[in-house]
């Protein structure tokens, strides 16, 4: 299975997607491909999280919002998502950059 | 008789006590002021404890004689706010009934928050800063100490004061070279962020005055356990840091009244229109200082600087108008760097720390993000401007729009 392009999908200079209604589950799949991450069900359930915390609040959830409202734990979250997984699981969600990260 | 009440009397809620004193006609209105402790703490004093530059009873004075007399003083915690039927109820009993609400409740340390901080090593070979209690117990500890590895420790963001880690390791430096020891110290900053600030003009300025004085930093360290019988910390990604000596920023988070009452974010703190200061949920309800969740920082020149623009838009509010007034996020710092200099910044939400000087193109006196005597003299005398203009009620000449002027872009 070849996965989608990025060529057309817009990111910003830290490498968000600038335009977060653009996203679909295969941009997710080509924007972990290119960060090194292999989507498992445990990461889509972060993802869609995190896009269902955006659709209602606008913003990206920060990690504490994440493991609070989900059964995934900082510990798991961390293998999923390696290096920080607030910022990288945001990325890949198509979402901007969580606002605890400032 | 309307009620104004305001919970917290720490610089946010004791500043617009003292403003709404003057403003709000006396036949009209009763100005409430709770809070839990009676004593007000300068808290940017805290950092010159652990460091013997400043004696306890610098920082400590009680509330009650900065409270106008108009105004009705209570001590005591709170149990609940209900803003849908606006009223708040107190422990002590009472219930008071409000028509506009200020929260001013700050943010305080929870160190229990990590796994293992409170195990063993609390406050005898791991401290806080960010208590009056915990920087005395650290300088008391620092008299007696031999040398070792010291870690500093940020454990998440967002933190009050985000230059106060930067200040405390920068003292301690100077500290150790004073007593003839910094040989025997090995200074390390374990951070959260990926370099030495939030921003990146700042983060390479005070990158290059840490390596300047042989302090390791780790970047992207985000912790998840200590462990004081081993005495090492370790983040989530499996890192490990063995520490003699370990001063914590613990998680700092708003009071946990509003997570029973269901007002606050995750870390308890409540959501404000970042330009109105308006509470995003409640139109009677305004939030002022460390308790807002605002992206600007949690200091007192914040406060300083919200404060001429809440008045104006509670004012206009009262009288059923559009709010005129609009907050910038302006914040200005000063960093101590030992040997009796400081470096400063001054920033807002939309323009980041830049070089030059303030508050005066060209003649300053102050330089920002660059260290100099006179920023530290400037430093030492905010705490009598703070103590004798700031909680008195006497305008402090510092504008609340942040300015270009001076700055180099």
């Amino acid at each position: 299975m070849t996965t989608v392009s990025l060529e057309n999908v817009k990111f910003n200079e830290e490498g968000y997607m600038v335009d977060p209604n653009a996203w679909t589950p295969e941009i997710a799949k080509a924007i972990a491909e290119r960060e090194g991450v292999v989507l498992t069900d445990r990461h889509w359930v972060v993802i869609n999280y995190a896009r269902a915390e955006f659709k209602a609040k606008g913003e990206a959830p920060t990690l504490r919002n994440i493991t609070k409202n989900t059964d995934v734990s900082t510990k798991e979250l961390y293998a999923l998502f390696p290096g920080g997984p607030a910022k990288l699981a945001a990325k890949i969600a198509g979402l901007g950059k969580p606002t605890g990260c400032i | 008789m309307k009620t104004f009440l305001i919970l917290g009397a720490g610089t946010a809620g004791t500043m617009i006590a003292i403003k709404m004193s003057r403003k709000l006609d006396p036949q009209e209105w009763k100005i409430i002021l709770v809070d839990r402790d009676q004593n007000h703490y300068y808290q940017p004093g805290f950092i010159f404890l652990p460091f013997g530059m400043h004696k306890p009873q610098d920082v400590v004075k009680p509330k009650r004689s900065f409270v106008p007399r108009r105004v009705e003083f209570i001590l005591s915690d709170i149990e609940l706010v209900e803003p849908e039927n606006s009223r708040v109820k107190l422990t002590n009993g009472r219930e008071i009934p409000y028509d506009q609400l200020v929260i001013a409740t700050g943010t305080d340390i929870h160190p229990e928050q990590t796994e293992g901080m409170l195990d063993g090593g609390w406050r005898k070979n791991i401290f806080d800063f960010y208590s009056f209690e915990g920087s005395v117990a650290l300088g008391e500890f620092l008299k007696h100490w031999q040398g070792g590895r010291l870690v500093l420790n940020i454990t998440e963001m967002p933190i009050k004061c985000p230059v106060a880690p930067l200040e405390f390791i920068f003292l301690a430096d100077w500290y150790f070279k004073q007593r003839g020891m910094r040989d025997k110290v090995e200074l390390i900053y374990a951070t959260p962020l990926s370099g030495a600030f939030t921003k990146p003009r700042a983060a390479a300025a005070f990158g290059d005055m840490l390596s300047k004085r042989g302090i390791h930093v780790e970047a992207d360290f985000n912790i998840a356990a200590v462990d004081s019988s081993r005495q090492i910390i370790v983040s989530w990604d499996e890192r490990e840091i063995p520490y003699d000596l370990l001063v914590t920023i613990p998680t700092n988070m708003g009071a946990e009244v509003f997570e029973r009452s269901g007002m606050g974010d995750d870390l308890n703190y409540v959501p404000t229109d970042k330009a109105t200061l308006r509470s995003k949920n409640w139109e009677n309800v305004w939030v002022m200082g460390d308790a807002t969740d605002l992206p600007s920082s949690k200091a007192g020149s914040v406060v300083h600087f919200q404060l001429d623009v809440i008045t104006e838009n509670i004012l206009a509010a009262i009288k059923g108008q559009p709010l005129p007034a609009a907050f910038d996020g302006h914040s200005l710092c000063y960093i101590e760097s030992g040997d009796h200099k400081a470096a400063m910044i001054d920033f807002n939400y939309d323009t980041e720390p830049l070089p030059g000087v303030y508050p005066l193109p060209v003649v300053g006196p102050f330089s920002l993000l660059k260290e100099t005597t006179i920023n530290h003299w400037g430093k030492l005398a905010f705490r009598y401007m703070y103590w004798d203009m700031m909680l008195r009620g006497i305008p402090v000449p510092l504008p609340s729009k942040m300015s270009m002027a001076g700055k180099r872009p």
